[in-house]
């Protein structure tokens, strides 16, 4: 009889599957993984490093381009830290305009991990309804940015600039008809806010219709219940957090343990999983979507009855509109300075964490007091879940390792940074 | 918050260095090795603190700390360079402590509190032991401070670099590391194989580092 070792293979750098470029060196016992080294870094773009060779406001863009998929929320957790060295904080229009924002990415973000996820494990139809919906996000991104990605929105001590009162419209062309384009319109006649509510309303609907595809799908089942198993003990110990600690029952989110802006005003529940397999996760990411959509909601009726400044007036941070700029010296001046120097912060350190769709996100800035970070640090949630990636797939199938690396909801822009 | 820093101080009182609270209101402990692992065993296990959660770890390198490339205080006869040359980097801040740090930022779910340690150290290369057995998460965290700044971790199993290209030298995020890097990678049709070359570009400071003395700031530090 011949002796039969085990095999090794290399999965990726470029596999559809793998969520970007990760290469992982894979020892096989048959169809059984035995072990898994990750080899991370072929997006590494020391974006901390070039943080630290410019002001602080020239790598608010930077953030977006860490996890490319809550491109606001990494800027929200950059922009926190920079608020505590600075002892400022954002006008509550501002405070209530991030968290709509941030829960709009939350849910920008979940639809991409949920199509993906099926498109992963098998099915394609998810995929197509997930980036419909993405699509109506997008546009509120662009609405208020300028951007459909990469927003650069919020800045320290508040945000660029108050919500727009119109929606771009689509027009007729020789592709789509007059009668056709009015009915693509039709949530467009109001304000960007009345866009969205009409987005909220329509969308647990289309939640409940991915859950249809899903949730009691045989298939579906078979792929995700117990695969990728993690006890609460051994998350926390991995340092997991977000949807992935939630999805093994414990009941941490900074939104309700340490709220930051106006979470502790809001009315939302936690979904916490039980078994801590792929499918608990999926269910907890998608109640999430729901929870989202409620927190929206909450921060649309607000915002329509309190109208007031979306960032500080405090000049020597925020630069002065390009009006006052034209007609008052003292304004001039304080511009000019932002732009070619930026603002210093006091010599000291911060450690700055929001919730981000992926789990806890943070940035830990130190100063000495110049007009640029001494040093930041990235702390991507994703990153000591995909160093836990040997833990979970140990003893799974091969097909299963597809599914344990979607659950995950890596992407690389955060890991490799 | 404060409770927690009695609480810390009381128990770790003589076995650290200094004991403050930072900007962010997180208790910041600064340590020597020789204490780390007992105090991050005892910030694990033991009630009021445990720490159960790693949550990042952070290597710092201080060697150009309070460094600034721009005078601002007195003009010169000639007016501000405007950046354009810059002058030898002038000390502003002294740091007399060792170059090199790692920064640990703990998290406690049951308790729900936060707490920084700080370790600073010298030498060449700097030496610190892995807390890889009291939280796991420190795997790569680990790695990557070595990786970025060549900070030996004593102890880790498997230290070995994680995001830069293999076979790179030097570590990149050190202060005394460029910007641009030291060597670019090309193909070259020729040879028909990648090549790397001396890097071609110059390195530009478009806007040079300044400290300032903000008067809004200075009642609160003196």
């Amino acid at each position: 009889m011949t002796d039969v070792r085990n095999y090794t293979f290399n999965f990726g750098p470029q596999h559809p599957a793998a969520h970007g470029v990760l290469r992982l060196i894979t020892e096989v016992d048959g169809e059984v993984i035995q072990r898994i080294d990750p080899h991370v870094g072929l997006l590494h773009r020391a974006t901390e490093k070039l943080a630290e060779s410019k002001p602080y406001n020239q790598s608010i863009g930077y953030m977006d381009r860490l996890d490319y998929v809550s491109m606001m929320m990494n800027e929200h957790a950059y922009v926190l830290a920079i608020e505590k060295l600075l002892k400022i904080e954002a006008p509550k229009r501002a405070q209530y305009i991030r968290v709509m924002f941030d829960e709009i990415t939350r849910i920008l973000n979940h639809l991409l991990w949920l199509g993906c996820h099926a498109l992963d494990v098998g099915a394609m139809t998810v995929f197509l309804y997930a980036f419909r919906e993405r699509e109506d996000l997008m546009d509120c991104y662009e609405a208020v940015s300028g951007t459909r990605m990469h927003a650069t929105y919020y800045r320290p001590g508040g945000v660029y600039r108050d919500l727009p009162n119109s929606m771009p419209k689509y027009k007729s062309s020789r592709w789509s008809s007059d009668k056709r384009t009015q009915s693509r319109n039709k949530a467009r006649d109001g304000t960007l806010l009345d866009f969205i509510w009409d987005f909220t309303d329509r969308f647990p609907g289309l939640i409940d219709e991915y859950e249809n595809l899903l949730t009691n799908n045989r298939i579906w089942k078979q792929r995700t219940v117990d695969i990728g198993v993690v006890s609460a003990e051994r998350a926390l110990n991995l340092g997991f957090t977000g949807p992935m600690l939630r999805g093994s029952g414990v009941a941490w989110d900074l939104r309700k343990k340490q709220p930051y802006e106006v979470y502790n005003e809001l009315d939302f529940d936690i979904p916490i999983g039980k078994n801590g397999d792929c499918y608990d996760r999926y269910l907890v990411r998608v109640e999430e979507m729901r929870q989202s959509t409620r927190i929206v909601r909450q921060c649309i009726e607000w915002l329509r009855h309190n109208p007031g400044p979306v960032i500080l007036d405090d000049y020597k941070v925020v630069p002065p509109t390009r009006e006052m700029m034209k007609r008052d010296m003292e304004s001039m001046i304080h511009h000019f300075k932002l732009f070619t120097e930026g603002y210093v912060i006091p010599e000291g350190e911060a450690y700055a964490a929001i919730e981000h769709s992926k789990g806890e996100f943070g940035i830990y800035m130190v100063s000495d007091g110049a007009n640029k970070p001494y040093r930041v640090k990235i702390r991507a949630a994703s990153y000591p879940v995909l160093a836990a990636l040997n833990e979970l797939a140990k003893g799974h199938m091969i097909a299963d390792l597809v599914a344990i690396i979607s659950t995950i909801d890596v992407v690389f822009g955060e890991v490799d940074r | 918050m404060t409770n927690l820093f009695e609480k810390i101080q009381d128990r770790f009182g003589t076995q650290v260095n200094n004991c403050s609270l930072g900007k962010d209101n997180t208790v910041t402990l600064e340590m020597s090795t020789a204490n780390l692992l007992s105090i991050c065993h005892a910030l694990h296990d033991d009630e009021p603190f445990k720490f159960d959660q790693l949550i990042d770890l952070a290597g710092v390198d201080y060697l150009t700390y309070g460094q600034t490339q721009w005078r601002t205080e007195e003009t010169t006869a000639s007016g501000f360079s405007r950046g354009a040359k810059l002058a030898p980097d002038e000390q502003i801040i002294n740091w007399d402590k060792p170059r090199f740090g790692a920064v640990y930022q703990l998290l406690s779910t049951s308790y729900n509190q936060r707490l920084r340690l700080k370790v600073l150290v010298d030498g060449d290369p700097p030496l610190i032991p892995s807390v890889y057995q009291v939280w796991n998460s420190a795997d790569w965290y680990e790695r990557e401070a070595f990786d970025l700044y060549g900070i030996i971790f004593d102890g880790h199993p498997d230290l070995r670099r994680l995001l830069t290209d293999y076979g790179f030298i030097g570590h990149p995020f050190r202060k005394d590391f460029p910007l641009i890097g030291e060597v670019e990678l090309r193909y070259d049709a020729a040879q028909q194989r990648c090549v790397y070359e001396p890097v071609s570009i110059q390195q530009r400071v478009l806007v040079p580092k300044v400290i300032r003395k903000d008067s809004r700031y200075l009642s609160e530090e003196a």
